[in-house]
């Protein structure tokens, strides 16, 4: 076993976790939802590329829709305030947190809106076709995110740490991404805090009733609707947290809603109902994927296996055990 | 008024459970297909060949593939961007490596060898289901496209690694290459389309099609009454790719005339072909082709009335058409969860009565 005294398989190794916890910070959202109402929800993704670009929207002070508006009235507004701060520079901490805040009342309204809209009418409709609505929902989300916000790249600073670690290139040699650190310790906190608000809070307890039997919930008073919706807000925080993340870290774009089919794997691995296990998977993917490409798929398959590794290393592993990891056996009866 | 059973009477089970149940309904459907055949080839240009025509034709194939996996066997697909890849490469390889092959052999040659590829990916479908098996065609569609852009053999060390397609002839008449005449790309694959939607019909409603719908309603069910999960889930993958294969392979040859891989089968591929049989009607053939027709008119009706007539700034025309896809979907699953088939055939049942109300 030559490679684990090899320097390059640490620094894989631990750049492939990191990533893996981005992926997580997805998968997250996705379980939060399956677990309550069942609902596979492939919007999670786009879900952060709008938190994102709202997010990056009330930065900048930028004008919602501003294209449109001006395209129908001929007028040339942007803007509509001034951010504080000097331009080109991190803006203040209270501005920050202010766009923040603004940003997550933007989600709960959305995650409003979804119950409402969407998820209502669709009450008892097979897993499948909620699916396929959320496919829908993505579409529609994307089209009025770009509408709204614009459909550029965009730069998003809050302030987090960026560029590399000096401590562990002076203490180890290796080369690790000090907003891939943050991210784990924002991931760290999310579980941490998750799993504590669905198993000692009274609203925890009622999200864990509904994931058991809907109808059991109803009959015991618990609102379906109110419930969906704290979930989707809740989702759509998470979402926010991973658009940040992600958003710092390569810019606010649309390749953003595509790591939503990254995530994919990870819960397969983790499990839909577990939150450790959307972690674990995530890490395990992200460190697979990355000491595959760089021990296998550069020097003998012609490189770029991270575009599929995931998904084959889920579909070998579901073959083998259907429920994942951490998922509740799955029984079935006629 | 005119769409009665009245007057007609069914003297054999034959006739009962015939397609086109009512007579006029059957003329319907021959005068369609007579001016299909005999009228718009006379009038069929480039930009209605190009734009409309083969476009419904191809993707008309694929829905028609993706129903039969999952409209009718319930098994959920979002690798339809690789097979339709597997489909065009196949081709690919077979025109140069064949000369002398005839275009529909080389098809349906495509199409039994991306059946091969599809059962192989198809295989997890029998410990796995639902939303798992998604993820697993997910894993069809990445490695296939990655494959077809890396290994060189698949696109002969072509520098740009595109393939195009080499011109070969029919009956003295050219099919693929640059010196196509549009009726007969058109007539070609409508040819395709036709019969292959006939196979499907006939498929569907024999004992093959009842084993995929006992196996989507209830898989445990149906295994215990007697139905074997592995012939039926494996056929329902060999049956679509086959169809998905031929589409990928009309696509690329007669179509297009070149492909390049992460381009023109990626994803968002998948998501088309299963919006044209949400939207057209899961289980349904007649749904696969509204639905195919829907989506590719879409666009092409957004471009000439917004952006051409009215005028609309291009990039807010696109965004606005995404916006109403995903809107249409949603709507869709709300109001008619089985897509515009279920919509006409109610409409049907209601013309029968019109206008009393029972």
């Amino acid at each position: 076993m030559g490679f684990l005294t090899d320097a390059f398989f640490y620094e894989v190794l631990i750049a492939g976790l990191l990533a893996g916890v981005m992926y997580s910070l997805v998968a997250l959202g996705f379980v939060l939802i399956f677990k309550s109402s069942g609902t596979f929800n492939f919007a999670q993704g786009v879900l952060a590329l709008f938190a994102a670009l709202t997010l990056v929207g009330f930065m900048a002070g930028q004008l919602p829709f501003a294209h449109v508006i001006n395209w129908l009235l001929g007028t040339e507004w942007r803007y509509w305030y001034a951010p504080p701060g000097v331009e080109g520079e991190v803006p203040p901490l209270w501005f920050v947190l202010l766009c923040i805040a603004m940003t997550t009342a933007v989600m709960i309204a959305l995650a409003w809106v979804v119950v409402r809209v969407v998820l209502r009418p669709l009450v008892n409709q097979e897993g499948i076709i909620l699916f396929m609505a959320t496919i829908g929902l993505a579409f529609v989300l994307e089209g009025v995110g770009d509408l709204m916000w614009g459909a550029n790249v965009k730069r998003l600073d809050i302030g987090l740490p960026s560029g590399p670690s000096d401590m562990i290139i002076d203490a180890t040699g290796m080369f690790v991404e000090k907003i891939e650190i943050s991210a784990a310790v924002v991931a760290i906190i999310l579980v941490a805090s998750l799993t504590l608000f669905s198993q000692y809070t009274k609203m925890g307890r009622a999200l864990r009733a509904v994931a058991d039997d809907h109808q059991a919930a109803l009959s015991v008073g618990i609102s379906l609707e109110t419930i969906w919706w704290i979930v989707w807000s809740v989702a759509g925080i998470v979402a926010l947290v991973a658009g940040i993340m992600w958003g710092a870290k390569s810019g606010v774009q649309f390749s953003l809603s595509l790591i939503a089919l990254k995530a994919l794997p990870v819960l397969i691995l983790g499990g839909f109902t577990s939150i450790p296990g959307a972690i674990v998977g995530g890490l395990i993917i992200g460190a697979g994927e990355k000491l595959f490409d760089f021990y296998i798929g550069v020097p003998f398959l012609g490189g770029a296996t991270e575009n599929w590794f995931a998904y084959v290393l889920a579909l070998g592993f579901l073959v083998f055990r259907p429920q994942g990891l951490f998922g509740e056996k799955i029984i079935e009866r006629v | 008024m005119l769409y009665r059973e009245a007057g007609e009477f069914k003297t054999s089970y034959q006739a009962d459970l015939a397609t086109f149940p009512i007579r006029i309904e059957l003329w319907g459907f021959w005068s369609v297909m007579a001016v299909a055949v005999l009228v718009v080839p006379f009038f069929v240009n480039d930009y209605w060949e190009q734009a409309i025509f083969l476009p419904f034709f191809v993707y008309g194939l694929a829905a028609l593939g993706l129903n039969i996996l999952t409209g009718y066997c319930g098994q959920l697909s979002l690798g339809t961007g690789g097979f339709m890849a597997v489909g065009a490469y196949a081709t690919y390889k077979l025109m140069t490596s064949f000369p002398g092959l005839d275009m529909i052999s080389i098809t349906l040659l495509s199409g039994l060898i991306t059946a091969g590829v599809g059962v192989f990916f198809g295989l997890p479908s029998l410990r796995i289901k639902g939303f798992y098996l998604a993820v697993a065609t997910l894993a069809a569609q990445f490695f296939l496209i990655w494959m077809f852009n890396k290994w060189g053999w698949f696109y002969n060390y072509s520098a740009s690694g595109q393939i195009s397609a080499p011109e070969r002839t029919m009956f003295g008449l050219a099919i693929t290459g640059p010196y196509t005449h549009p009726a007969v790309t058109y007539l070609f694959c409508f040819g395709f389309l036709f019969v292959f939607a006939w196979v499907a019909r006939n498929l569907v409603r024999g004992r093959v099609g009842r084993s995929w719908m006992a196996i989507r309603d209830m898989d445990i069910a149906a295994e215990i009454i007697g139905v074997n999960p592995l012939m039926s889930k494996l056929s329902a993958f060999a049956v679509s790719s086959f169809y998905i294969g031929m589409s990928g392979a009309l696509y690329f040859a007669v179509w297009k005339g070149a492909a390049e891989g992460t381009e023109a089968f990626s994803i968002t591929v998948s998501f088309n072909v299963l919006f044209m049989i949400i939207i057209g009607g899961l289980g349904s053939i007649f749904g696969s082709l509204i639905g195919a027709a829907f989506i590719v008119l879409l666009p092409v009706v957004f471009k000439n009335v917004f952006v051409g007539a009215l005028g609309w700034p291009t990039d807010i025309a696109t965004h606005a058409q995404i916006i109403l896809l995903g809107g249409l979907i949603i709507g869709f699953l709300i109001a008619e969860p089985h897509g515009i088939a279920a919509l006409w055939r109610t409409a049907k049942e209601k013309l029968r009565l019109w206008p009393f109300p029972h």
